[in-house]
Protein backbone atom coordinates (compact mmCIF):
# COMPACT_ATOMS: atom_id res chain seq x y z
CA UNK A 1 0.00 0.00 0.00
CA UNK A 2 2.81 2.37 -0.76
CA UNK A 3 1.72 3.88 -4.05
CA UNK A 4 -0.08 7.21 -4.26
CA UNK A 5 -2.92 5.58 -6.12
CA UNK A 6 -3.36 2.99 -3.37
CA UNK A 7 -3.37 5.71 -0.70
CA UNK A 8 -5.97 7.65 -2.66
CA UNK A 9 -8.09 4.52 -2.88
CA UNK A 10 -7.86 4.06 0.88
CA UNK A 11 -9.55 7.45 1.37
CA UNK A 12 -12.35 6.53 -0.99
CA UNK A 13 -12.98 3.02 0.25
CA UNK A 14 -15.96 3.67 2.53
CA UNK A 15 -17.78 5.90 0.03
CA UNK A 16 -17.06 3.25 -2.60
CA UNK A 17 -18.45 0.41 -0.46
CA UNK A 18 -21.46 2.54 0.45
CA UNK A 19 -22.15 3.33 -3.20
CA UNK A 20 -21.53 7.04 -2.66
CA UNK A 21 -18.90 7.68 -5.32
CA UNK A 22 -19.63 8.89 -8.82
CA UNK A 23 -19.63 6.46 -11.74
CA UNK A 24 -16.31 7.91 -12.89
CA UNK A 25 -14.62 7.38 -9.54
CA UNK A 26 -16.17 3.94 -9.26
CA UNK A 27 -14.74 2.97 -12.66
CA UNK A 28 -11.30 4.32 -11.67
CA UNK A 29 -11.35 2.31 -8.46
CA UNK A 30 -12.40 -0.87 -10.22
CA UNK A 31 -9.73 -0.41 -12.83
CA UNK A 32 -7.16 -0.03 -10.07
CA UNK A 33 -8.49 -3.09 -8.23
CA UNK A 34 -8.11 -5.23 -11.33
CA UNK A 35 -4.37 -4.45 -11.33
CA UNK A 36 -3.57 -4.23 -7.62
CA UNK A 37 -3.83 -7.39 -5.53
CA UNK A 38 -3.16 -5.60 -2.23
CA UNK A 39 -6.02 -3.17 -2.77
CA UNK A 40 -8.33 -5.96 -3.85
CA UNK A 41 -7.61 -7.79 -0.60
CA UNK A 42 -8.14 -4.55 1.28
CA UNK A 43 -11.53 -3.93 -0.32
CA UNK A 44 -12.72 -7.52 0.09
CA UNK A 45 -11.71 -7.74 3.75
CA UNK A 46 -13.17 -4.33 4.53
CA UNK A 47 -16.43 -5.32 2.84
CA UNK A 48 -16.48 -8.52 4.88
CA UNK A 49 -15.76 -6.57 8.07
CA UNK A 50 -18.79 -4.37 7.42
CA UNK A 51 -20.92 -7.43 6.67
CA UNK A 52 -19.85 -9.15 9.90
CA UNK A 53 -20.60 -6.30 12.27
CA UNK A 54 -23.87 -5.43 10.55
CA UNK A 55 -25.04 -8.99 11.00
CA UNK A 56 -23.91 -9.67 14.53
CA UNK A 57 -26.54 -9.90 17.26
CA UNK A 58 -27.07 -6.66 19.15
CA UNK A 59 -26.92 -6.54 22.96
CA UNK A 60 -30.33 -6.33 24.61
CA UNK A 61 -31.24 -4.51 27.79
CA UNK A 62 -31.57 -7.10 30.57
CA UNK A 63 -35.05 -7.30 32.10
CA UNK A 64 -33.79 -6.41 35.58
CA UNK A 65 -32.07 -3.31 34.19
CA UNK A 66 -35.28 -2.27 32.48
CA UNK A 67 -37.24 -2.85 35.68
CA UNK A 68 -34.78 -0.75 37.73
CA UNK A 69 -35.07 2.07 35.19
CA UNK A 70 -38.85 2.14 35.67
CA UNK A 71 -38.32 2.20 39.43
CA UNK A 72 -35.76 5.00 39.23
CA UNK A 73 -38.20 7.09 37.23
CA UNK A 74 -41.14 6.32 39.54
CA UNK A 75 -42.90 4.52 36.72
CA UNK A 76 -43.20 1.12 38.37
CA UNK A 77 -46.95 0.98 37.86
CA UNK A 78 -46.36 1.04 34.09
CA UNK A 79 -43.76 -1.73 34.07
CA UNK A 80 -44.82 -4.76 32.09
CA UNK A 81 -42.52 -7.79 32.14
CA UNK A 82 -41.45 -8.76 28.65
CA UNK A 83 -42.35 -12.21 27.42
CA UNK A 84 -39.18 -14.30 27.25
CA UNK B 1 -41.84 5.74 16.25
CA UNK B 2 -44.93 3.69 17.05
CA UNK B 3 -47.65 3.74 14.42
CA UNK B 4 -50.16 4.59 17.08
CA UNK B 5 -48.57 7.84 18.21
CA UNK B 6 -46.50 10.52 16.54
CA UNK B 7 -43.32 11.86 18.09
CA UNK B 8 -45.00 15.24 18.47
CA UNK B 9 -47.87 13.68 20.43
CA UNK B 10 -45.46 11.72 22.60
CA UNK B 11 -43.47 14.85 23.42
CA UNK B 12 -46.61 16.80 24.22
CA UNK B 13 -47.78 14.09 26.59
CA UNK B 14 -44.38 13.87 28.32
CA UNK B 15 -44.32 17.66 28.72
CA UNK B 16 -47.75 17.44 30.34
CA UNK B 17 -46.43 14.95 32.87
CA UNK B 18 -48.12 11.91 31.36
CA UNK B 19 -46.29 8.99 32.98
CA UNK B 20 -47.63 6.45 30.51
CA UNK B 21 -45.97 8.48 27.76
CA UNK B 22 -42.67 8.43 29.69
CA UNK B 23 -42.97 4.64 29.92
CA UNK B 24 -43.70 4.44 26.19
CA UNK B 25 -40.59 6.50 25.51
CA UNK B 26 -38.53 3.96 27.46
CA UNK B 27 -40.02 1.12 25.44
CA UNK B 28 -39.26 2.92 22.18
CA UNK B 29 -35.73 4.10 22.91
CA UNK B 30 -34.47 2.43 26.09
CA UNK B 31 -32.68 -0.45 24.43
CA UNK B 32 -30.86 1.79 21.95
CA UNK B 33 -29.72 4.13 24.73
CA UNK B 34 -28.59 1.17 26.81
CA UNK B 35 -26.59 -0.33 23.92
CA UNK B 36 -24.81 2.96 23.29
CA UNK B 37 -24.06 3.34 27.00
CA UNK B 38 -22.80 -0.24 27.23
CA UNK B 39 -20.46 0.17 24.30
CA UNK B 40 -19.13 3.47 25.61
CA UNK B 41 -18.77 2.48 29.26
CA UNK B 42 -17.71 -1.14 28.58
CA UNK B 43 -19.48 -2.51 31.64
CA UNK B 44 -23.10 -3.14 32.53
CA UNK B 45 -23.18 -1.29 35.85
CA UNK B 46 -21.91 1.99 34.41
CA UNK B 47 -24.09 1.55 31.33
CA UNK B 48 -27.13 1.25 33.57
CA UNK B 49 -26.17 4.40 35.48
CA UNK B 50 -25.71 6.31 32.22
CA UNK B 51 -29.06 5.11 30.91
CA UNK B 52 -30.88 6.10 34.10
CA UNK B 53 -29.20 9.50 34.07
CA UNK B 54 -30.15 9.94 30.41
CA UNK B 55 -33.86 9.41 30.96
CA UNK B 56 -33.89 11.42 34.20
CA UNK B 57 -32.19 14.35 32.48
CA UNK B 58 -34.37 14.03 29.41
CA UNK B 59 -37.61 14.19 31.37
CA UNK B 60 -36.33 17.06 33.52
CA UNK B 61 -35.31 19.10 30.51
CA UNK B 62 -37.99 18.04 28.04
CA UNK B 63 -39.24 21.64 27.84
CA UNK B 64 -35.85 22.66 26.45
CA UNK B 65 -36.05 20.14 23.61
CA UNK B 66 -36.71 22.27 20.55
CA UNK B 67 -37.27 19.48 18.09
CA UNK B 68 -34.46 20.45 15.72
CA UNK B 69 -33.45 16.80 15.76
CA UNK B 70 -35.52 13.70 16.45
CA UNK B 71 -36.23 12.59 19.98
CA UNK B 72 -33.96 9.54 19.64
CA UNK B 73 -31.08 11.72 18.40
CA UNK B 74 -31.56 14.01 21.39
CA UNK B 75 -31.57 11.04 23.78
CA UNK B 76 -28.38 9.70 22.20
CA UNK B 77 -26.78 13.10 22.70
CA UNK B 78 -27.73 13.19 26.38
CA UNK B 79 -26.44 9.63 26.82
CA UNK B 80 -23.19 10.44 25.05
CA UNK B 81 -22.63 13.51 27.22
CA UNK B 82 -23.45 11.55 30.38
CA UNK B 83 -21.02 8.81 29.40
CA UNK B 84 -18.27 11.28 28.55
CA UNK B 85 -18.70 13.06 31.89
CA UNK B 86 -18.06 9.77 33.62
CA UNK B 87 -15.25 8.63 31.39
CA UNK B 88 -13.40 11.90 31.71
CA UNK B 89 -13.51 12.11 35.47
CA UNK B 90 -9.84 12.44 36.34
CA UNK B 91 -8.23 9.47 37.96
CA UNK B 92 -4.60 9.58 39.09
CA UNK B 93 -4.19 5.88 38.52
CA UNK B 94 -5.46 5.38 35.01
CA UNK B 95 -4.46 6.75 31.65
CA UNK B 96 -6.89 6.01 28.87
CA UNK B 97 -5.14 4.48 25.92
CA UNK B 98 -7.56 6.47 23.77
CA UNK B 99 -5.92 9.68 24.90
CA UNK B 100 -2.64 8.54 23.50
CA UNK B 101 -4.00 8.03 20.01
CA UNK B 102 -3.85 10.72 17.41
CA UNK B 103 -7.48 10.41 16.45
CA UNK B 104 -7.51 13.14 13.87
CA UNK B 105 -4.24 12.10 12.30
CA UNK B 106 -4.11 10.85 8.70
CA UNK B 107 -5.46 7.39 8.02
CA UNK B 108 -3.40 4.48 9.20
CA UNK B 109 -1.85 2.59 6.34
CA UNK B 110 -3.09 -0.98 6.56
CA UNK B 111 -0.51 -3.40 7.90
CA UNK B 112 -2.32 -6.67 7.52
CA UNK B 113 -3.19 -7.80 4.00
CA UNK B 114 -4.02 -11.43 4.62
CA UNK B 115 -7.03 -12.32 2.45
CA UNK B 116 -9.29 -13.80 5.11
CA UNK B 117 -12.61 -12.98 3.54
CA UNK B 118 -12.68 -16.23 1.59
CA UNK B 119 -12.28 -18.48 4.61
CA UNK B 120 -15.08 -21.04 5.03
CA UNK B 121 -18.30 -19.39 6.21
CA UNK B 122 -18.31 -21.54 9.35
CA UNK B 123 -15.14 -19.74 10.47
CA UNK B 124 -17.15 -16.50 10.74
CA UNK B 125 -20.18 -17.91 12.47
CA UNK B 126 -18.62 -18.80 15.81
CA UNK B 127 -19.48 -17.12 19.09
CA UNK B 128 -15.77 -16.46 19.49
CA UNK B 129 -15.71 -14.30 16.36
CA UNK B 130 -18.82 -12.42 17.49
CA UNK B 131 -17.32 -11.81 20.93
CA UNK B 132 -14.06 -10.66 19.42
CA UNK B 133 -15.90 -8.25 17.15
CA UNK B 134 -17.99 -6.83 19.99
CA UNK B 135 -14.88 -6.42 22.15
CA UNK B 136 -13.06 -4.78 19.27
CA UNK B 137 -15.90 -2.29 18.79
CA UNK B 138 -15.70 -1.42 22.48
CA UNK B 139 -11.95 -0.91 22.10
CA UNK B 140 -12.25 1.50 19.18
CA UNK B 141 -10.69 4.85 20.07
CA UNK B 142 -13.37 6.91 21.79
CA UNK B 143 -14.09 9.48 19.09
CA UNK B 144 -14.28 6.83 16.41
CA UNK B 145 -16.32 4.52 18.59
CA UNK B 146 -19.31 6.73 19.22
CA UNK B 147 -19.63 7.87 15.61
CA UNK B 148 -19.25 4.27 14.48
CA UNK B 149 -21.91 2.98 16.90
CA UNK B 150 -24.49 5.61 16.02
CA UNK B 151 -23.99 5.41 12.27
CA UNK B 152 -23.30 1.74 11.76
CA UNK B 153 -24.93 -0.12 14.61
CA UNK B 154 -27.83 2.09 15.63
CA UNK B 155 -28.67 3.02 12.06
CA UNK B 156 -28.71 6.81 12.39
CA UNK B 157 -28.09 8.76 9.21
CA UNK B 158 -24.82 10.63 8.85
CA UNK B 159 -26.60 13.92 9.66
CA UNK B 160 -28.42 12.47 12.67
CA UNK B 161 -25.13 11.11 14.01
CA UNK B 162 -23.55 14.51 13.46
CA UNK B 163 -26.43 16.20 15.33
CA UNK B 164 -26.13 13.78 18.24
CA UNK B 165 -22.40 14.42 18.56
CA UNK B 166 -22.37 18.12 17.71
CA UNK B 167 -19.89 17.63 14.88
CA UNK B 168 -20.06 18.00 11.10
CA UNK B 169 -21.36 15.31 8.75
CA UNK B 170 -17.90 15.21 7.16
CA UNK B 171 -16.32 14.47 10.53
CA UNK B 172 -18.79 11.61 11.04
CA UNK B 173 -17.87 10.15 7.65
CA UNK B 174 -14.15 10.35 8.43
CA UNK B 175 -14.55 8.76 11.83
CA UNK B 176 -16.73 6.03 10.41
CA UNK B 177 -14.15 5.25 7.77
CA UNK B 178 -11.31 5.19 10.29
CA UNK B 179 -13.38 2.99 12.54
CA UNK B 180 -14.00 0.51 9.76
CA UNK B 181 -10.31 0.41 8.84
CA UNK B 182 -9.39 -0.06 12.48
CA UNK B 183 -11.81 -2.98 12.86
CA UNK B 184 -10.63 -4.54 9.61
CA UNK B 185 -7.09 -4.49 10.94
CA UNK B 186 -8.18 -6.12 14.20
CA UNK B 187 -10.11 -8.84 12.40
CA UNK B 188 -7.20 -9.44 10.06
CA UNK B 189 -4.85 -9.96 13.00
CA UNK B 190 -7.41 -12.28 14.54
CA UNK B 191 -7.86 -14.44 11.44
CA UNK B 192 -4.13 -14.58 10.77
CA UNK B 193 -3.67 -15.87 14.31
CA UNK B 194 -6.40 -18.47 13.75
CA UNK B 195 -4.50 -19.83 10.76
CA UNK B 196 -1.33 -20.51 12.74
CA UNK B 197 -1.32 -24.18 13.79
CA UNK B 198 -1.54 -24.36 17.58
Amino acid sequence: MGHDECRHLLDELSPYLDGEVSETVCAEIEQHLSDCENCRVMVDTLRKTVYLYRNMPQPEMPEQVRERLYKKLDLTEFFLPQAS
Amino acid sequence: MSDAITEEDLLERIRNGDQAACALCIELYGTQVYRLALRLMKNEADAEDVMQETFLNAYKSIDKFEGRSGLSTWLYRIAYNAAMMRLRRPSPYTLSIDETLQQDSPLTVPKQLFDWCCLPEKDFETSEVREFLEESIQELPEKLRVAFILRELEGLSTQESADALGISADAVKKRLHRGRLWLRERLSDYFVEQQIPG
